[in-house]
């Protein structure tokens, strides 16, 4: 069976793999992380979305084998040792970004990707189009986008720059 | 999904070389159309060729010529400043793909040999009279579409780059998404360069991308929304679905491509 060497979290693993194995089945029948979800089998959903060398990426649509050599981080590998949660999860938690829950992996770690991606600050109308690939049949969305409008400060380490609000 | 075997070859040669020895062997790119494909069992390949160890991921702007190679990712023809440069619509429709968890994996050779009904980048490639580079030859884009998932490209034939004639004087995409997909239930792509007047529709025809010929002269001699007000788009060849009748298609066209022709200027 073919081999994949791959980082998860911090931690090198050499895991055997199909070569249909899904980076997502990867991670959560062979290493156990099942805090990356599966909500549907279009890649439309978004619940799978972790870090694939920082990028989000869906990971129910890419093979684990093409994470050969990749450096992988999922929502277990976001809070620091000591339990204390990455400013996104604090926010979400503040601002009760979540219901059932289902979603929030996908969300967080699409969250953290998309304040990333805009350090000149980011729009109301930006941070709702920046969620369209993740679905929450929960929310209603509404405070989904004021934890990731409150964890933009909290994560760049100054306010966000007036014009972008 | 059925297994397969899975190779990752490092140059286009090599590439080339095992999708000829085998016929039921499969190009990957972005896997973003692909892999839900093989989640779904609709596609049975022996084999998986990767093309993310070809390289071709470069963005070139030299003389007349912008250059996109072909594992190029949405995301990254999206950001490009040669893109944007040379042709900003380009950037903007990239920008328009999908999400951005789509945008970091999909690239546009993948798009352009699915050539799928609803898909962008086959309306600006039409539109702007673009060449597609195969491994072993240069495909025309008024050749190379035809039909619903179906091109010119000969089995094992892979696509290696795009080239866009320059320069363009105006260029604008204009996406009526289906909210669900975010695939165009309507895209109307208008351009003026080096390929004359241009006007390419997707996500409406039955054969997938096309040029509105009409639209196109009148457009040629007075480049306004008004010149094309009243032109009318035949419903006979456009698609039906839960998502809209031929005929709601046949308006969308209409207004699409008038504000097409008003973003570009
Ligand atoms: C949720 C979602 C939303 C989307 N929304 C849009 C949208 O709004 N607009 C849009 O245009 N697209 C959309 N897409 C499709 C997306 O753009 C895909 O990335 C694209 O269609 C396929 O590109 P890929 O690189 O992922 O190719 P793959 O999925 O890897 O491959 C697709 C096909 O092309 C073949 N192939 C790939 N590369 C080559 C090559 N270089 N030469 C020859 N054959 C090749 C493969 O063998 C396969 O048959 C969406 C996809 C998803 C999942
Ligand atoms: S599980 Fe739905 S997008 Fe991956
Ligand atoms: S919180 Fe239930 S799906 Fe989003």
């Amino acid at each position: 069976m073919p081999q994949v060497s791959l980082t998860v979290n911090g931690k090198a693993h050499k895991v055997e793999v199909e070569g249909r194995t899904l980076l997502v089945e990867l991670l959560r029948e062979k290493l156990g992380l099942t805090g990356t979800h599966v909500g549907c089998d279009t890649s439309q959903c978004g619940a799978c979305v972790v870090h694939v060398d920082g990028n989000s990426t869906k990971s129910c649509s890419m093979l684990a084998i093409q994470a050969e050599g990749c450096s992988i981080t999922t929502i277990e590998g976001l809070a620091k040792a000591d339990g204390t949660l990455h400013p996104m999860q604090e926010m979400f938690r503040e601002h009760h970004a979540l219901q059932c829950g289902f979603c929030t992996p996908g969300m967080v770690m699409s969250a953290i990707d998309l304040v990333k991606m805009h350090p000149q600050g980011l729009s109301e109308a930006e941070i709702r189009e920046g969620l369209e690939g993740n679905l929450c049949r929960c929310t209603g969305y509404h405070n989904i986008v004021k934890a990731i409008a409150a964890a933009w400060p909290l994560m760049h380490g100054h306010a966000m720059p007036a014009a972008a609000e | 999904m059925y297994d397969f075997a899975y190779h990752k070859p490092a140059n286009v040669a090599d590439a080339a070389k095992l999708l000829a020895a085998d016929g039921e062997a499969k190009a990957l790119a972005g896997g973003q159309t692909f892999i839900p494909v093989l989640k779904q069992r609709l596609n049975k390949p022996s084999a998986v060729i990767d093309l993310g160890g070809l390289g071709l991921s470069g963005i070139t702007l030299a003389g007349n010529t912008l250059t996109i190679q072909a594992m190029a990712k949405h995301g990254a023809v999206a950001a490009s400043a040669e893109v944007k440069k040379a042709i900003s619509a380009l950037a903007t429709l990239a920008g328009w793909i999908g999400d951005t968890q789509v945008r970091h994996r999909g690239t546009i050779g993948g798009s352009l040999a699915n050539n799928d009904p609803s898909a962008c980048y086959p309306a600006a490639v039409l539109a702007l009279g673009a060449t597609i580079k195969t491994n072993t030859r240069s495909i025309k884009a008024d050749d190379f579409f035809q039909g619903m998932f179906t091109t010119a490209l000969e089995p094992g034939e892979l696509i290696t780059a795009v080239e866009f004639p320059l320069p363009v004087e105006k260029s604008a995409y204009e996406k009526f998404r289906n909210p669900a997909s975010r695939y165009a239930m309507v895209g109307v792509f208008v351009a003026k360069g080096p390929a004359g007047v241009r006007v390419a529709i997707t996500g409406a025809g039955q054969n997938g991308v096309f040029r509105h010929a009409e639209m196109e002269a009148a457009l040629a001699k007075n480049w306004s929304p008004e010149a094309i007000v009243g032109i009318k788009t035949p419903a006979d060849d456009l698609n039906s679905d839960i998502h809209g009748s031929a005929a709601y298609r046949a308006h969308l066209i209409g207004v699409m491509a008038k504000r097409a022709v008003v973003a570009a200027g």
